[in-house]
């Protein structure tokens, strides 16, 4: 046949209309155009969704996840009307009611707990992007009872980075991917800050930086890192602190930067007999001291033209005072941290840790550059140049879910400090409102008192033993045990023990659980069986014994089936939000930023947003803040609140568009057009910095002043970088015996091991509670970059692509065992047990194992047909991992968390691994289905919307 | 059975980048996207929700896993889509000329009107580019975004395949082989890329640039100090650090 073209049409109409809102397929809030198309009706649908080239975030780019935001919206397991459960809890047996009906049961109990006693009702959110108000209805509410997942997820990174250097990556602060030539990427997980992280690989390699991936798992990332360092899992803190030790050891550290802006020549109170032994000494201003250069005399550490000293001393009375510096080069440069010492524990040869330590002072000092651009800092002093010293760090989840996690996150900002390279050209870079130090967040807040608002905020920053949340009998004051003994920094609380603790009756019984998008009874939940167990267990007199529970989700999760009464919200295209600078906002380096979502398109079903039924219920309750002086409802949803509501004077939800013109940024009256200037700019709004305030924020008076003009400081704070973290050696200082606030006999060992002041390394606690001898592999979980939590095998296209979770075995243990790929496998720890399908992975640790996160589903839920491989072959690791630590025969409940912050110890499990012949149908265990309150989704589709 | 063209004006083709591809999967979905509401019959599934689940996809990414002798195992991200060969095995085989390679810009189509669902084609081309959709019938492929890359109704930046635009990894370069000052040619020049199977004949327009070396670190002489001591002791370093910061 000859050669024959048709005529095409190139030039096609791509859509009616573009509509320019924020992503929700994961927590990365990029910007989307969505385009809509009219369909046969001449209603107009979605048709298509791109990256938005506009937007902070992405820059129009978009990953797999948005781009199937079209499945997501019209995905089958959408829920579609208020439910009241009518079979027992966990059957998925429920009736719709209506809204005034489900409004009304709501307000029931919530009123009733208010009246008498706030803190019988635990109100806990999931992947939550609104918790500036969830939090602030909360405390109008008046429960002390309030956290989001940040608990669960990655609180030993947040808190780490605020006690140290007043921020901490991803949301906090960003790599400098336009000057950085060498890169450290610890423990992130594929689907972490998705698309800034791939577009900033993309950068490095672009100008031929070099990227070493620190990981177990050699997958995502890590698999175009130039250098894998395949590290055992939780030995992290330790591998950083040798790399610190090299360092010291070859005098390839930022001096100036050190005496300049950190605590290193503060001196430590050396009196032993002192009730500060170990404090840092102040004058009777309250300034640090420090020992001047010029004058050799303890100055204030902020004085103009003090020259602070790192190598002199303080001698009175026979006592004397070292700076900081002086103890921590004492501790990183003994033979303990030498690369010899750690490297069999860390599975990473000393020569290799050397050659690592060897090129980031190659890259910090000999690559080190200038910007010709003057600043002047905090002391006054001016500077003529920025000096740039090219080594950046990213880290995530996979160094902080350990129980030395906190420890660890401290010792690699302690590295990045010690090479002077956060603030700086070419480092690590803050994004507004960060740098924040600790002092300038608030403190946490749990005076109850019924039928009013708490005394102040749940989540905080404490500065010691004095601000920890006690009741007068010292018992704790929240349901979680969040700031107490336990973990008195627990900054972001700790949702993986609510439900335990509310079951257990410890600290106290609870009489309302109220939640929304977390999936407790499933992948969100350590210990899920026994989560399970306790939704559903039943007292004496046949009540259930967490008595209520409220559960808000768009989607047919696993925990829809445990909930009395489900509060359906909408999918993220039909809703008003605001991603705000007063929580987790979308800032760059460069700028402030911050951005809303808006409906796109109006639900079909009976749904409305979670947050304007929060509005509403906040009337319902007569709660301040959420009704007018008349009684009658202050918001009439949550674009009202996002729009009218102001936390301070001038200060709002949304920092763009405000005041009588619009044109004021951060400060300005409330601006009722605000919403539909947001519409029109694309969805976000962006606020540069100027040139001469883009480094050294913490320390640059032009940053400090342009903070307060935006509102994100109500004063200039310019602070010192914490080596040394004051607050822990207060409760180290409790633990020893000082001070009226006192901690249970139980726990004053390990508060004074693992609170210290300096970043320490011990094993994980796993190592300890199991047998290391017979658990000797360590067990993972990551996401794909494809999927978020549980939401993605609901999509019909992502299913696609990661429908099916192997557990991964690396080549020895492969080998050892005999497997074949196609084989299953018993997985056990000292918790439990799973049998599961496995396959060989090469780029491994030689003693990890691990599979993808949350791809295994509860047969019954999500839609899917009970024979989906999600629900036949996929599996979760959560049946291994236990909420509490084994028993110690002491019969108290130790939790399995962090004893700093709190942070659940996911990655600390230990596993053994044995091959099952003759592989079961279901991977195990395996539980009986659950009805599905919405159905099955259609077999086939064929989407399209235009004609 | 389906002639090709002696020869195209242009050759419009992909550069794709197996440094950086991260294996993420955002250029399969965002081409579904494109490509269900746009040319030709939308891009169905089957089982959507069920046991099986099969769509059809114009584009995949593959994961490999290599070992190399001394270092440790890498993973190699391989996104694959249809290399719109010069000399097209699935135009030449294709039964009624719905297959066709485009005189002016090289880009290899089918025509779903004259497309009678056979798939030679898919059975032909060597790299396993063309899927056949099950709800329409009809040979799907990559269209290499023939309604984008021309498309006045967009902006001019966005008139680029889909996948080239929505990669975060900036793995994905559109551009005219023909010329040899395009960035695709520079970069295949540049980068040493690749054809996929050249020993076929197939002669695609596509490259794939290797990926650089990786874990060379420890070929550093480890016996040799790469960071001398400025010290053996404390005291020795509080000598050192006082006359460091006498420098300063």
């Amino acid at each position: 046949m000859t050669h024959h073209q048709p005529q095409i049409d190139t030039s096609p109409k791509v859509s009616d209309e573009i509509r320019k809102t924020t992503c929700y397929m994961c927590a990365c809030r990029c910007g989307i155009n969505v385009h809509m198309k009219k369909d046969d009706e001449g209603e107009m649908r979605v048709a298509y969704i791109e990256g938005n080239r506009d937007h902070p975030v992405n820059k129009g780019v978009l990953c797999a996840k948005g781009s199937a935001g079209i499945m997501q919206i019209n995905a089958p397991s959408r829920l579609k009307a208020p439910l009241k459960r009518v079979g027992p809890r966990g059957s998925g047996e429920f009736e719709e009611i209506s809204w005034d009906e489900a409004l009304e049961i709501a307000t029931g109990h919530l009123s009733r707990i208010r009246e008498t006693n706030p803190e019988k009702l635990a109100f806990f959110t999931g992947r939550d992007q609104s918790q500036s108000f969830t939090g602030f209805w909360a405390q109008a509410y008046g429960t002390p009872n309030f956290a989001a997942h940040g608990g669960f997820c990655s609180v030993n990174m947040a808190a780490a980075g605020i006690y140290t250097m007043g921020g901490a990556f991803w949301e906090f602060g960003q790599p400098d991917w336009d000057r950085s030539k060498l890169f450290m990427l610890f423990g992130v997980a594929e689907d972490h800050d998705s698309n800034p992280i791939k577009t900033g690989l993309a950068k490095l390699k672009e100008r031929g930086a070099k990227i070493i991936g620190v990981n177990p798992i050699r997958t995502g990332y890590n698999a175009i890192a130039d250098e894998w360092v395949g590290i055992t899992p939780g030995t992290d803190g330790l591998f950083i602190l040798s790399l610190a030790h090299e360092l010291l050891k070859a005098g390839k550290i930022d001096l100036e930067y050190l005496t300049r802006f950190t605590n290193a020549p503060v001196l430590v109170n050396g009196d032993e007999t002192s009730d500060e032994f170990g404090l840092l000494l102040r004058d009777k201003d309250d300034k640090l001291l420090v020992i001047d250069r010029a004058t050799g005399k303890p100055t204030a550490f902020d004085k103009k033209g003090v020259k602070p000293d790192l190598a002199a001393t303080h001698t009175v009375k026979d006592v004397t005072h070292r700076p900081v510096f002086q103890h921590l080069a004492e501790r990183y440069m003994s033979d303990e941290y030498a690369p010899e010492a750690v490297e069999e524990r860390c599975g990473v040869p000393a020569g290799r840790i050397r050659a690592i330590a060897a090129e980031l002072a190659r890259v910090a000092f000999d690559e080190a550059f200038e910007i010709e651009q003057e600043w002047t800092d905090f002391r006054g002093e001016k500077h003529k140049t920025m000096t740039g010293r090219p080594v950046s760090f990213h880290s995530m989840r996979g160094i902080s879910a350990h129980s030395n996690g906190f420890q660890t996150c401290r010792a690699l900002h302690v590295l990045q400090i010690l090479l002077g390279t956060v603030e700086v050209p070419g480092g690590f870079r803050f994004k507004p409102p960060y740098p924040k130090p600790a002092e300038a967040h608030p403190k946490p807040h749990c005076k109850v008192t019924p039928g009013a608002p708490l005394n102040g905020p749940h989540l905080g920053y404490v500065q010691g033993p004095d601000d920890l949340m006690l009741k007068e009998d010292g018992s704790p004051a929240r349901i979680d045990k969040a700031y107490t003994w336990e973990n008195p920094m627990s900054a972001h609380g700790l949702m993986h023990m609510v439900i335990s603790n509310a079951h257990a009756g410890d600290p106290y019984k609870i009489d309302t659980l109220f939640m929304y998008m977390a999936n407790m009874s499933w992948n969100s939940s350590m210990n899920t069986k026994g989560v399970m167990e306790m939704l559903t267990d039943k007292d004496e007199n046949g009540d259930y014994v967490i008595p209520n529970i409220i559960y808000s989700d768009a989607y047919s999760s696993e925990m829809v089936a445990y909930a009395d009464l489900i509060l359906p919200d909408t999918t993220y295209l039909e809703r008003h939000d605001c991603i705000s600078l007063l929580d987790r906002p979308i800032c760059e380096a460069d700028a402030a930023a911050d951005a809303i979502r808006w409906p796109v398109i109006e639900p079909d079903r009976d749904v409305r947003g979670f947050q304007s039924v929060l509005c509403d219920l906040g009337a319902r309750l007569h709660m301040a803040g959420f009704v007018n002086e008349d009684g009658s409802a202050k918001y009439k949803d949550y674009a009202d609140y996002i729009v009218n509501h102001e936390r301070k004077p001038g200060i709002g939800p949304l920092s763009g568009f405000r005041g009588e013109n619009g044109d004021e940024f951060g400060r300005g009256e409330v601006n009722p057009d605000q919403m539909d200037r947001y519409i029109e700019n694309g969805g976000f709004a962006v606020h540069h910095i100027p040139e001469e305030a883009a480094f050294y924020k913490p320390w640059n008076m032009a940053y400090q002043d342009w903070a307060v003009k935006t509102g994100i400081y109500d004063a200039p704070q310019p602070y010192l970088f914490n080596l040394y973290v004051e607050p822990l050696r207060k409760f180290q200082l409790a633990a020893e015996g000082h001070g009226h606030r006192q901690p249970p006999e139980h726990l004053r060992e390990r508060i004074k091991e693992t609170l210290d002041p300096l970043p320490v390394w011990y094993a994980p606690f796993e190592d300890d509670n199991v047998d290391t001898e017979e658990f000797t592999v360590h067990a993972l979980t990551q996401r794909p970059m494809a999927m978020y939590h549980s939401w993605g095998t609901q999509n019909a296209w992502l299913r696609q692509l990661h429908g099916r979770n192997p557990m991964y075995l690396p080549t020895k243990i492969f080998a050892k065992h005999g497997f074949e790929d196609g084989d299953w496998a018993k997985i056990s720890s000292a918790h439990g047990e799973i049998t599961v399908p496995v396959a060989h992975h090469g780029g491994l640790n030689d003693n990890t194992i691990w599979t993808w996160n949350a791809i295994g589903k509860r047969k019954g839920t999500w839609a899917l047909d009970e024979k989906a491989p999600e629900a036949t072959k996929g599996f979760l690791l959560n049946h291994l991992i236990h909420e509490l630590q084994p028993p110690k025969g002491d019969g108290l409940r130790w939790a399995n968390s962090d004893p700093v912050t709190g942070q659940a110890a996911w990655f600390d499990l230990r596993v053994k691994i044995e091959k099952v012949d003759g592989p079961p149908e279901n991977s195990q265990p395996d539980f009986d289905p659950i009805k599905s309150p919405v159905g099955k989704g259609p077999e086939n589709l064929a989407w399209k919307v235009g004609k | 059975m389906t002639q090709l063209p002696a020869q195209t004006t242009r050759k419009l083709g992909l550069v794709i980048d197996l440094d950086t591809c991260v294996g993420c999967h955002a250029c399969v979905i965002s081409c579904k996207g494109w490509n269900t509401e746009n040319y030709g019959a939308p891009l169905s599934d089957q089982d959507a929700y069920g046991e099986d689940p099969s769509g059809t996809f114009l584009n995949r990414v593959h994961s490999f896993e290599v070992k190399p002798e001394a270092t440790p195992a890498q993973t190699i991200h391989f996104p694959k889509s249809c290399l719109h060969c010069d000399d097209a095995p699935c135009v030449t085989v294709c039964p009624t000329g719905a297959s066709y390679k485009r005189v002016e810009d090289g880009i290899v189509l089918v025509n779903e009107k004259d497309c009678i669902g056979c798939g030679l084609c898919a059975w032909a081309c060597p790299y396993g580019a063309r899927e056949l959709d099950k709800a329409a019938g009809v040979m799907k492929k990559c269209t290499l975004c023939v309604d984008r890359i021309y498309n006045e109704n967009l902006p001019e930046e966005d008139r680029e395949p889909a996948c080239v635009r929505t990669c975060p990894a900036n793995a994905r370069h559109f551009g005219d082989f023909a010329d040899p000052e395009s960035n695709v040619s520079k970069l295949t020049r540049a980068r040493g890329g690749m054809d996929l199977m050249p020993e076929l004949g197939t002669k695609p327009v596509n490259k794939y640039l290797p990926p650089r070396p990786k874990d060379t670190m420890d070929e550093i002489d480890i016996l040799a100090p790469l960071l001398a001591p400025v010290a053996t002791e404390t005291k020795g370093f509080l000598g050192w650090l006082d006359k460091a910061l006498e420098k300063l």
